[in-house]
């Protein structure tokens, strides 16, 4: 049996291995020659913390990862030191944007039931992931899954871009091609959602990577659920981002539910935090309702990504209120009763405005005020949206490729004479300029 | 997986709400403009895609004596049994509750599998067969995929869902690599027949790029794999058990637009109209009965034009066809649905081509690369000397399928109309 020494010095001497590399191989190795200084150290460069025990032992479970808070359900803060050192226009900022996206959800959902936009997903229950925007850099790259409006609405997305994009009107910026909620924003830094689940993760340590190599003090963060940390592409992102050292921070919202599968027909683990640990990156797992304990970790999470290029794993715990989507009735997998016990047990809305009145930053009065305004905004935004033409059929044909190709082209004609001869056939008159710039 | 996986009930409802509320008020006004007037009484809305002429369409069994006339049942056993109406979905839940009750071995999994599953096929079977034989995985598709090898390797039935076809493709290396050339590369020492993948698939109405694509091309580039598609619930039903029987790894994509599209009176809501009774469901014969994969169906005889299609799009060209033949007269098409894309049935095809001369192809995937390429290839080399007019492909364009344009991406009954009339006036 070769031991270590000699596999790295083969290693070496094949030159298979990059310099770093071995640099850190021998660094770790003898970090943890002093650390089991009374056992004899296993030389396998590959898990150089280990030691040999002459015990057969399974490893069943390590300890429970705790749960990082900073309030309790009433809003109190438990230890003082970890309220953070913020303004009132800050804390302020952070609710009425939960309130709005809150307000924005409950009509848009109508809307769909209504059959005026196609299709929606709310945010009910997971609105504290505000403060994962409060906490980064606006420069800094957000990768999401599908159900981070409020990050988005956060950094500046306007209630017309919400609405224009749910109504695929030519104002959206994916030019209507996605279904509703598919939002992006170049300008935002918020990369364009895809329905695919979970692909997004090993992009963002892609990503991470290339804003390292470019110096930037920024990190990308990238969001996922409990069921999507499930696919292929989790582990592959976390086992990318350690080994290359990515500035990432990847941000499971665990809610309890994959669709109707609930999280332990999901997994049999200590939830999703568990697994960073298995890749060696930095894990912390937080009361996904409670906004500062959000805040805090992903402030802190920043500065070990920004600062010394590690990639942190945060597992948020929440509960999914609303239905997965439009498409979904909870109700044949879960109960009322269920999800109203949940909603009075907690709700990162309403703790958080509890802290706010505690504060004396808020009281019942704003309150009912800024509902109103925002509902009336909102709605203002959109029956404006609904107003405006789908986009211009050209679009149809259009950003396959930087340039059309002559099929797209040849295709484009075809479409065109068709609809020229079949005008009837068409709903030409939703479109921009009634199709005719086809 | 999706984001929007969930497509309950609600999901094909809300297509038919969305229809009837506005959409489909403009489609049907679109349908008394349509220029060939002969037609009115007769076409659904048209351009819509929401299976226009599934309502009326002639070619489901909507009496126990037509969908016991098939003469593929004759040695089936299922001939003078009984007959229950089905949508499509009751089709498919009733293969795998049949493979469950007599194959001790049979397991059917995926992601919501246990509850229903999104779309309802698998609704009751968790309380009948048992939660360790009807079970939820976790959100991983590759694992769902290698799964189920894992079991078929050892001789089990694994029927395993993907719950949207769009979201097929983290499978892809356990497809292609590996169910595909289990047997192959093991000298036939080992085979994982025992492999069904079942996966809703095609347009919906307003499923844009993640929910509605027909991914059946990649497939059909893989030899050792099965592709079928079914296009009713008889048909449904019979190819299932007939894949999940079949000593060979298959695919079985169900355009989810036919579920429920001609199932429930109620869900249709506002489509009930004068243009009388809607068409439920079809009989299907309750027994253990197999349709035959590799071998297409003649739906339609015809001199003329020979049309090609599958799944949904039979529909769009049912009506196709009834437009062509009014419109040209003395025009007669006829209509074969492939119903297995792999292997594919060439001699039914070229026979007709041999006959009528005309081919006309219709799929809802992308035109370039996709099977219709693959059909017009084999006809031209089987039938050169035959054809009297270029072969029609109508098909997505070479696109991504986009939610706002969807009406004008499909192959829809315009198009077709207009591809069997060129053929036909070459």
């Amino acid at each position: 049996m070769f031991t270590a020494r000699s596999l790295v010095n083969r290693i070496v001497r094949t030159q298979a291995f990059r310099t770093c590399t071995i640099t850190k191989v021998s660094r770790t190795f003898v970090t943890a020659t002093r650390k089991c200084q009374n056992q004899e150290k296993v030389e396998f460069p590959g898990a150089p913390r280990s030691y040999f025990t002459e015990k057969l032992e399974f490893i069943h479970s390590i300890d429970a990862i705790p749960t990082y808070r900073v309030m309790d359900k009433e809003g109190k803060v438990l230890v003082p030191e970890e309220e953070p050192n913020i303004t009132e226009e800050f804390a302020t900022k952070i609710y009425k944007d939960m309130v709005t996206l809150n307000t924005m959800d409950l009509i848009l959902y109508e809307a769909q039931r209504q059959g005026r936009i196609s299709f929606y997903m709310t945010n009910y229950g997971e609105e504290a992931i505000i403060s994962c925007g409060a906490a980064l850099d606006p420069s800094d790259v957000i990768f999401g899954q599908y159900r981070e409006a409020g990050i988005l609405l956060y950094r500046g997305f306007t209630l017309d871009e919400f609405m224009n994009q749910c109504y695929s009107n030519e104002k959206d910026h994916g030019k209507g091609r996605q279904m509703p909620v598919h939002y992006g924003s170049k300008s935002l830094n918020f990369q364009t959602i895809s329905s695919p689940l979970a692909t997004q993760i090993p992009h963002a340590s892609g990503a991470a990577y290339a804003l390292k190599r470019t110096g930037k003090k920024n990190c990308v963060m990238c969001f996922f659920g409990d069921g999507a940390a499930s696919e292929g592409d989790f582990h592959a992102a976390l086992n990318f981002a350690a080994t290359m050292q990515c500035p990432v921070i990847f941000f499971c919202r665990n809610n309890g539910y994959a669709i109707s599968t609930p999280a332990l027909e999901q997994y049999k683990g200590d939830g999703i935090a568990s697994r960073g640990i298995g890749y060696g990156i930095d894990t912390i797992r937080v009361d996904g309702n409670d906004v500062w304990a959000v805040y805090n970790v992903t402030k802190a999470a920043r500065q070990l990504a920004v600062d010394e290029h590690r990639p942190v794993l945060i597992e948020a715990l929440t509960y999914r209120v609303g239905h997965h989507s439009t498409s979904d009735d909870s109700s044949a997998y879960r109960s009322k009763k269920e999800v109203e016990t949940w909603m009075r047990y907690d709700n990162p809305i309403t703790r958080f405005r509890k802290w706010l009145h505690n504060k004396g930053w808020w009281n019942d009065e704003k309150e009912a005020n800024y509902r109103v305004d925002i509902r009336k905004e909102i709605l203002k935004s959109f029956s404006k949206a609904e107003k405006i033409h789908k986009p211009s059929l050209t679009e149809l044909f259009s950003d396959v490729y930087d340039k059309p190709t002559p099929n797209l082209i040849a295709q484009q004609k075809e479409l065109r004479e068709i609809i020229q001869k079949y005008p009837a056939n068409y709903p030409l008159a939703d479109f921009k300029n009634g199709g005719e710039d086809l | 997986m999706s984001s929007f996986r969930a497509a309950t009930r609600p999901f094909i409802a809300n297509c038919w709400k969305i229809n009837s509320n506005r959409v489909y008020i403009k489609a049907f006004s679109s349908v008394r403009n349509f220029p060939f007037g002969v037609c009115r009484e007769s076409s659904p809305a048209p351009a819509e895609g929401f299976m226009p002429g599934l309502a009326r369409s002639k070619l489901l069994k909507h009496t126990h004596e037509e969908a016991l006339k098939n003469p593929e049942l004759v040695d089936t056993g299922v001939v003078g049994g009984e007959t229950k109406k089905m949508n499509f979905l009751q089709g498919v839940n009733d293969a795998m509750c049949i493979t469950l009750a007599t194959d001790e071995t049979a397991v059917v999994f995926g992601e919501d599998v246990s509850f229903g599953g999104v779309f309802r096929c698998t609704l009751g079977l968790a309380e009948m067969f048992g939660k360790d034989r009807v079970f939820n995985t976790p959100l991983s598709e590759q694992g769902i995929v290698g799964f189920g090898i894992g079991m078929a390797s050892v001789g089990h039935t694994a029927i395993a869902e993907i719950q949207f076809a769009d979201y097929i493709f983290p499978a892809f290396d356990q497809l292609v690599n590996e169910a595909a050339k289990y047997r192959y590369r093991s000298g036939n020492e080992f085979s994982i027949g025992g492999l069904t993948v079942r996966s809703p698939s095609s347009a919906v109405g307003h499923g844009a790029h993640y929910h509605s694509q027909m991914p059946e091309a990649y497939f059909a580039h893989t030899p050792g794999l099965k592709v079928v598609i079914p296009r009713s619930p008889i048909q449904a039903k019979g190819l299932l058990l007939a894949s999940i029987k079949d000593p060979n790894p298959v695919i079985f994509f169900e355009p989810k637009i036919l579920y429920r599209a001609a199932g429930n009176y109620e869900y249709n809501g506002g489509y009930s109209d004068n243009r009388g009774p809607l068409i439920k469901i079809e009989q299907v014969p309750t027994g253990d009965y197999e349709l035959p994969l590799g071998k297409a169906e003649v739906l339609k005889r015809g001199k003329d034009v020979t049309v090609v299609g599958y799944g949904s799009q039979i529909y769009t060209l049912e009506i196709a066809i009834q437009m062509a033949e009014k419109h040209i007269p003395g025009l007669s098409c006829e209509l074969i649905d492939l119903r297995t894309i792999l292997p594919w049935d060439v001699d039914t095809v070229a026979k007709s081509v041999d006959k009528t001369g005309r081919l006309v192809i219709a799929h809802e995937a992308p035109k370039t690369a996709g099977f219709g390429a693959e059909i017009a290839a084999s006809v031209m080399e089987r039938c050169f000397l035959r054809l009297e007019s270029p072969i029609q492909r109508v098909c997505g364009w070479d696109t991504p399928f986009p939610l706002v344009f969807e009406k004008f991406y499909l192959p829809d009954v315009t198009r077709c109309f207009e591809a069997i009339k060129k053929a036909a006036e070459y």
